[in-house]
């Protein structure tokens, strides 16, 4: 099998029986990526001598006995965590030429775990967006086509260049943000495993910021399993987090194994509404058999305010975007553009710097902050945000997880749902109301749409854990056993 | 409640955002959109419900008054857009 073919579990196997090197499954990486980036931008910054450097600082230490749990492994890190010395962009125009001084928390960890990182993928606007579409660097390409057809499509956000790496061979795993579904959706559009852990789980210092009661980092691979040894490494409590829980990380990769038996596994009756497609449909049937077959007992949860969690989401995230990106105003860094005086220049930077999608959210934000609006608007969500976390705790008095679609759709045509902000917003349904409740939450491949596009199952926890997510996850892998590739991958002539 | 094209500028100067004259159609047509489609919150029922600041139930953590960090003056200034020794420089405000 070749290099860039195997699982995170399978590479780290090789290495330690010294079956090839780190620095060869570094170098058939770095390969795939020149032969398919200037298709799929994926990456907006790829890293092959600091990479090599560490394939061989990784090389070193296995020969030594000193080898990390992820020594040697090729991951791709979102340009949305600091690297020091490494550009560092959100995708945005107004971090163009900013290096990070220092190092997210999070990458950090998986240093020290020995992980060799290529490059930096693209992402939307400061992670704000389902597609991939609003990057200052250009869309990304998804690695799948529909059969039959050669229309490029997105690969779904705002992680979307994580995860088309990911799926088209171009790294063993990858670093995704969620905030809204943005490790999920893309998981789902680009047919791999995406985790987003509880709030709290790891640390956002270090992250650039959009909805700091929504941001949260996670996993994105090709197997549960090769997500449940990435996560072990990102997690843990950070001092540097004011946010982040301070307690201790489980054995996620052994709670892969575990088996449902006896689980009791809500389904949502709320998510089934009216307009659901027939084949989303027909895959979450799926998903219950599956379980049930696996000695899982499926039962019928409410949960009522599902239909306000979509609304909410777009008055508390841009509320807190609009406030966490005040900080971009030419001073201290990133881009600047003169003006005749202070806040002339601070306008014409901001207009300047900031994407339409961008300025849209830090707009709305702005408003539903503002003296007279703030209680009708942002007051009021996040009193339904407290119902929406109350209809889960009651749930989860009755059952240990809960199944749903993650998308409603498969990944669409670049150029589709551009003509309202709205249309493009929908495709989070299934996802926001786990992140407005703080929920561990989980995208595996489970099937194919009839136009042959992966499409995703996910599966919701209680507060931290993640464990039960992971086993109901790899339970439903095992029984799917999806094994379709995308048309585009290394190793194929494209 | 629509907003009106004054309401759209002043928001913009709030946000500290240039907009040109010809975007406020535009912009405003968006943000009433969406406006108009968070509005269904309305029809919930939220008397006597505590609002949720955060996802996580968790209360700050108190940490020793201390001097952890510092000393790193040239790291801060290093992605300035203009810096005059160790100082960030913008254009005059005090005539």
């Amino acid at each position: 099998m070749s290099l860039i073919d195997l699982t995170l579990a399978q590479a780290r196997a090789g290495l330690r029986a010294k079956t090839f090197s780190a620095r060869d499954l570094t170098a058939a990486h770095l390969e795939a990526i020149t032969a398919l980036n200037p298709t799929l931008n994926a990456f907006i910054t790829v890293t092959p001598e600091i990479a090599l450097a560490e394939a061989e600082a990784a090389d070193r230490a296995l020969a030594a006995g000193t080898a990390g749990p992820l020594a040697g492994i090729p991951l791709a890190i979102k340009d949305l965590f600091c690297t020091e010395g490494v550009r560092t962009t959100a995708a945005s125009l107004m971090l163009e030429t900013f290096v990070p001084p220092y190092e997210s928390t999070v990458t950090a960890k998986l240093r020290d775990a020995g992980a060799v990182f290529v490059g930096k993928t693209n992402l939307d606007e400061f992670a704000m967006g389902s597609s991939n579409l609003t990057s200052a660097y250009g869309a990304v390409t998804n690695p799948w086509r529909r059969a039959g057809d050669d229309t490029p499509l997105v690969p779904g956000g705002s992680s979307g260049g994580s995860a088309a790496a990911v799926a088209a061979r171009l790294a063993l795993g990858a670093t995704g943000t969620d905030t809204g579904g943005s490790i999920r959706q893309p998981a789902s559009f680009c047919g791999i495993v995406g985790m987003k852990p509880s709030y709290g789980r790891c640390s956002r210092y270090g992250i650039i910021a959009f909805a700091s009661s929504l941001d949260q980092a996670g996993p994105m691979a090709r197997t549960v399993e090769d997500c449940a040894i990435l996560l072990g490494a990102m997690a843990g409590f950070d001092p540097k987090d004011s946010t982040s829980a301070d307690i201790p990380v489980p054995d996620f990769q052994a709670a892969c194994t575990r088996g449902v038996k006896g689980l009791r596994i809500g389904v949502p009756r709320e998510y089934a509404a009216p307009g659901m497609p027939d084949e989303i449909a027909a895959l979450w049937h799926l998903g219950r058999d599956i379980l049930r077959a696996a000695g899982a007992e499926i039962i019928d949860i409410s949960l009522p305010h599902t239909e306000y969690a979509l609304p909410t989401y777009y008055i508390v995230a841009p509320a807190e975007a609009s406030s966490n990106l005040a900080r971009y105003d030419g001073v201290r860094f990133g881009r600047r553009e003169d003006g005749a005086d202070l806040i002339e220049m601070y306008e014409r930077t901001r207009a300047k710097g900031f994407g339409d999608e961008v300025k849209r959210r830090i707009l709305i934000g702005t408003y539903v902050l503002s003296a007279g609006y703030y209680d009708a608007y942002y007051l009021r969500a996040q009193k339904v945000r407290s119902l929406i976390l109350g209809d889960f705790t009651t749930a989860f008095a009755r059952c240990d997880a809960i199944l749903t679609p993650t998308a409603p759709s498969a990944a669409f045509a670049q150029g589709e749902k551009m003509d309202d902000p709205i249309k493009m917003y929908l495709n989070d349904i299934y996802t926001v109301p786990a992140s407005l409740a703080g929920l561990p939450a989980m995208s595996v491949p489970v099937g194919q749409s009839q136009e042959g596009l992966p499409l995703g199952l996910q599966m919701i926890g209680r507060p931290f854990d993640e464990e039960t997510v992971f086993a109901v996850a790899a339970e439903i892998e095992r029984a799917a056993g999806f094994s379709a590739r995308p048309a585009i991958r290394a190793g194929v002539s494209a | 409640m629509p907003l009106d094209p004054a309401t759209v500028r002043r928001i913009a100067h709030l946000a500290r955002m240039h907009i040109e004259d010809d975007d406020i159609p535009r912009l405003q047509t968006e943000l009433n959109g969406i406006l108009g489609w968070v509005e269904q919150l309305g029809a919930v029922n939220v008397e006597g419900v505590k609002p949720l600041t955060g996802a996580a139930d968790m209360a700050l953590r108190m940490r020793d008054d201390a001097v952890t960090d510092g000393d790193i003056a040239e790291k801060i200034l290093a992605n300035a857009p203009e810096r005059a020794g160790d100082y960030f420089v913008v254009p005059k405000v005090v005539e």
